[in-house]
């Protein structure tokens, strides 16, 4: 009860319109060129010292690029982007050597949105607590200004560093797996990232290693025109568990940012990972200006035999979500989980859901995802469930709810199921309805007020994915979805 | 995907528009509105073509890569053997499109017209076709109206019940596959009430192609059941299309079974011009051998307080393939809108496949609506039980694929209609056991 009298409070506290992390830091940076063209792609190469393979790759991935079409089956509408008009590298000045060399302006930034950076203040703040504490990469705007807790990662085995560093230390490992789930030429986000991705997180989990800590990745777009395009390269060898995180926001600004990441995750035989997002770039004001493109490709790839992958997001920002966090069930056993909240007010729209590919024997999936669709916006939820021919034994449950509050929102529901195997069980259910009057009507007779009421309704209808978010990010997230919903409520 | 990215033209699509334009070039066929209309048909057809898999409506029935090549138009045939009956009814035969000899002792209220008669004519009814289609492109029906031309006409005066029920059987004949482009419009006025059975059967050898578009108007008050049995020849490409607009406070049910035809496809679209009204669209597949039958329903809750039901239950042996996409859609204003859909398949064997795409697409906030879609095999702890019971196998699964189908037929409200159904469900089912 005392977390949904602080969602009441919160929603209270804030005024209409109101992004909390929409400030703008003023640190000096270097950009490539404004535009696109090979060069911005050797620019970023060289900038980041990459070895030659990687520039082939990324040039490879840059011309198949130039022969893509923009998708545009997604349910969302905006003007035509123009790639040229985006900066596709931007890094502050002063490259730090070590946390304490960061400029305080960047350090002041991530104080701001409450991300602790530097080590000893993260062990001060936790002190006396359960003891659980995470490991930090920190990217701003393209580039990752730091990590923290190596040292006491490197004592497990595990590796967590920025993949830029990773290309320079363990070039073995990223040209082994990079590209190997979300190929170079997948699809015309993921190829643009592939040409001009800056940064990002690398995680690797030798074997048999339970990671000692929660991982975690803070994204942040600062510079004005500035796309960011992240690479995630997520590795849990045999038998080994992370839990991942990643968080984002960006400032207020009046044109469209463009966020287009690609996640890859490998889980090999008996390995476990669990990756969880709160999504909460700036969704734009309440005219619908401004705001992020968030287009993202995630997959997983549960490639040993009892494996799992297990996405949970909590989607409350951007103008525009593109994103459809996938499992390939490749290992015998393997089992995919999505768990999602899209929340969509003001003119956001959102198009996300998942696809699980049953590749396996025996192969499980679960999908709960709940839509919540206030003020102006439209959200979609758009899922494949696909079974093949040798996916003896899969079985699949989807359940998708959506909740609309107000009537001039839209949700929509569209689900893709194949089946080509007759020993594939696959069940999918969708509901939409509004708050219902009963509802609300005992809740006020019971003393609540209305928005206390709504509150603790639309936390009821979330519950089952908030359960599955780690604990640090489920109160984070219970306070995201009230203030993504101030305004609608009452 | 982007229409002046279309590759070339394939044979297929060249020759329907050759046999579009030759139509066009005969002398005017009615009034001004028809040539209109089937003239915009003819180009939107030549722009956009055959719909390919990147369609989104027809994104598991790639028509433009199963239409090889297409035969000339049906002509005149001799009539083949009446069909046995389905029901005690009323029948108008349709071969290759034209209606044979029309019933004369048609009961009080009820018309029926040939449309080549009625283009004749010029008849006022004409003003309703193809007056409340699609707003979207649709293939099937563009070439249906471009070739607009033979078909019948049924109407039902205001308040008038019809005791029999009315068969439109559409077979087609010859000795050379041909193409079969029919249009029937069906206009149920005010408080008026018919029960409808459409038939499709043609010969097993020929590979033809029927294109059937039926339109459905239903005034205030009115109430139609309707069924509408498929089982064309096993070479036959069969692309129907079913559009019923319904009035305030009518009642629609309908019922497809689905049997025939090597490649099938239906598409309904079903709308609510008027509150409070009742639509049920519910089927049947039974597909074998290596047929691919689709069944794409648009329900378009277009104003308040209407209520629809869709059910449809496939049973895919062999390598059959079975697609069933639905969308319910509810506009800003159709609040207390109750929209339930649901899309159950069983797998008989591993070869087989079913592709299923259940879409809500909701804009209205005080509304309730839900799909379901499932896809299995039968379950071995029921199959066990009934063996246990000392039922033979073959037999046991045939209880249980009946008992999985009927939770479809039972809907459907005349008795007799609904002890057709079964029957041909049972004649399916013994069939297959052989």
């Amino acid at each position: 009860m005392s977390a949904v009298q602080e969602t009441v409070a919160q929603v209270r506290a804030i005024d209409v319109d109101q992004y909390k992390y929409g400030f703008v830091t003023d640190i000096e940076s270097e950009k490539a060129p404004k535009g696109l063209s090979e060069d911005t792609v050797r620019y970023i190469s060289a900038k980041k010292g990459e070895p030659e393979w990687m520039l082939a790759w990324r040039l490879d991935a840059y011309r198949r690029w130039l022969g893509l079409q923009e998708p545009t089956w997604a349910r969302v509408s905006y003007p035509q982007i123009d790639f040229q008009d985006y900066y596709y590298f931007a890094q502050p000045k002063r490259a730090p050597q070590s946390v304490d060399e960061i400029d305080p302006e960047i350090l002041k930034t991530y104080e701001k949105l409450g991300i602790p950076l530097r080590e000893r203040d993260a062990l001060l703040g936790i002190e006396g607590a359960s003891g659980s504490r995470v490991a930090v990469d920190a990217v701003f705007d393209s580039v990752s200004v730091a990590t923290t807790f190596k040292a006491e990662l490197a004592k497990a085995g595990v590796i967590f560093c920025s993949i830029s560093e990773a290309l320079r230390e363990h070039p073995d490992l990223v040209r082994q797996y990079l590209g190997s789930v979300v190929p170079a030429s997948d699809n015309f986000y993921a190829t643009l990232n592939a040409a001009v991705f800056s940064d990002g997180s690398f995680v690797y989990v030798p074997k048999g290693v339970r990671c000692p800590m929660e991982l975690s990745t803070y994204f942040r777009i600062n510079e004005r025109n500035t796309g960011q395009f992240e690479r995630t390269l997520i590795i849990a060898d045999e038998g080994a568990y992370v839990s991942y995180l990643e968080g984002c926001t960006a400032p207020q600004r009046d044109e469209n940012q463009l966020h287009a990441a690609v996640v890859e995750l490998v889980a090999l035989k008996d390995a476990e990972i669990k990756y969880s997002t709160v999504q909460n770039w700036y969704p734009g004001d309440k005219d619908g200006k401004g705001g992020i493109y968030n287009f993202v490709t995630k997959r997983g790839d549960c490639r040993g035999d009892n494996s799992k992958i297990s996405w949970t997001q909590v989607e409350t920002g951007s103008a525009i979500t593109w994103k459809y966090p996938s499992c390939i069930l490749r290992g015998d056993n393997s089992r995919g989980e999505f768990y999602s909240i899209a929340i969509s007010n003001g003119h956001q729209q959102v198009d996300s859901g998942t696809k699980m590919v049953h590749l396996g024997k025996n192969t499980s999936s679960r999908i709960i995802s709940k839509g919540i669709s206030a003020g102006r916006s439209n959200n979609t939820y758009r899922g494949l469930v696909s079974a093949h021919r040798k996916a003896t034994g899969a079985r699949n449950f989807t359940n998708c709810d959506s909740l609309l509050i107000g009537d001039t929102c839209g949700a929509h529901t569209v689900p893709y199921m194949e089946a080509k195997n007759a020993s594939a069980v696959f069940e999918h259910e969708a509901t939409t309805s509004k708050i219902s009057d009963d509802q609300l009507f005992y809740c006020l007779q019971r003393g609540l007020s209305q928005e206390e009421a709504v509150a603790l309704i639309v936390n009821g209808f979330v519950r089952d994915v908030l359960q599955q978010l780690p604990m640090e990010f489920a109160v984070e997230a219970q306070k995201l979805i009230a203030v993504s919903l101030e305004g609608s409520v009452g | 995907m982007n229409a002046n990215l279309r590759p070339v033209r394939t044979a297929a699509e060249q020759s329907l528009i050759d046999m579009l334009d030759a139509r066009l070039a005969a002398p005017p066929l009615g009034s001004a509105r028809l040539n209109d209309l089937r003239q915009e048909a003819r180009a939107a057809f030549a722009d956009n073509g055959l719909p390919t898999r990147r369609v989104e409506d027809w994104h598991y029935t790639d028509l433009r890569a199963a239409l090889r090549g297409v035969s000339p138009l049906a002509g005149d045939a001799a009539e083949p053997a009446a069909p046995s009956a389905f029901v005690e009814a009323l029948r108008v035969t349709l071969v290759n499109g034209r209606p044979q000899t029309l019933p004369s002792d048609l009961p009080p209220g009820l018309t029926l017209l040939s449309l080549a008669d009625a283009i004749a004519a010029d008849h006022p009814l004409l003003e309703l076709i193809a007056s409340d289609g699609p707003a979207q492109y649709d293939a099937a029906l563009a070439l249906n109206t471009g070739f607009l031309g033979e078909g019948i006409i049924l109407h039902v005066a205001a308040g008038a019940q019809i005791p029999q029920a009315v068969e439109i059987a559409q077979l087609f004949s010859g000795a050379e596959p041909g193409c079969i482009f029919t249009r029937i419009l069906v206009v149920v006025e005010d408080g008026a009430a018919l029960r409808l059975i459409e038939r499709f059967e043609g010969p097993a050898e020929r590979a033809y192609l029927d294109n059937a578009v039926i339109e459905l108007r239903l005034g205030d008050g009115a109430r139609v059941d309707h069924v509408r049995v498929q089982a064309e020849g096993e070479a036959a490409t069969h692309l129907g299309t079913l559009a019923t607009t319904l009035g305030r406070e009518t009642h629609y049910d309908l019922f497809v079974l689905t049997l025939g035809a090597a490649l099938s496809r239906l598409t309904v679209y079903g709308r609510f011009a008027g509150h409070d009204s009742h639509m049920g669209v519910r089927g049947a597949s039974l597909l074998a051998g290596a047929r691919h039958a689709d069944v794409t329903l648009f329900v378009d809750h277009a104003v308040a307080r209407c209520e629809s039901r869709e059910l449809f239950k496939t049973v895919l042996a062999d390598r059959a393939r079975g697609v069933f996409q639905g969308k319910i859609i509810v506009r800003p204003d159709a609040q207390k809108t109750d929209g339930r859909m649901m899309s159950q398949a069983l797998l008989l064997s591993d070869d087989a496949e079913m592709d299923n795409k259940p879409e809500l697409e909701i804009f209205a906030d005080d509304v309730q609506c839900g799909h379901g879609a499932t896809a299995g095999a039968l379950d071995d702890t029921t199959l066990f039980y009934l063996m246990s019971r000392g039922l033979p196998e073959k037999e046991a699964e045939m209880l249980l694929i009946q008992a999985f189908a009927g939770e479809a037929v039972e809907f459907v409200a005349d008795a007799e209609m609904r002890e057709a159904i079964t029957a041909r469900l049972t004649a399916w089912l013994a069939l297959r056991a052989g």
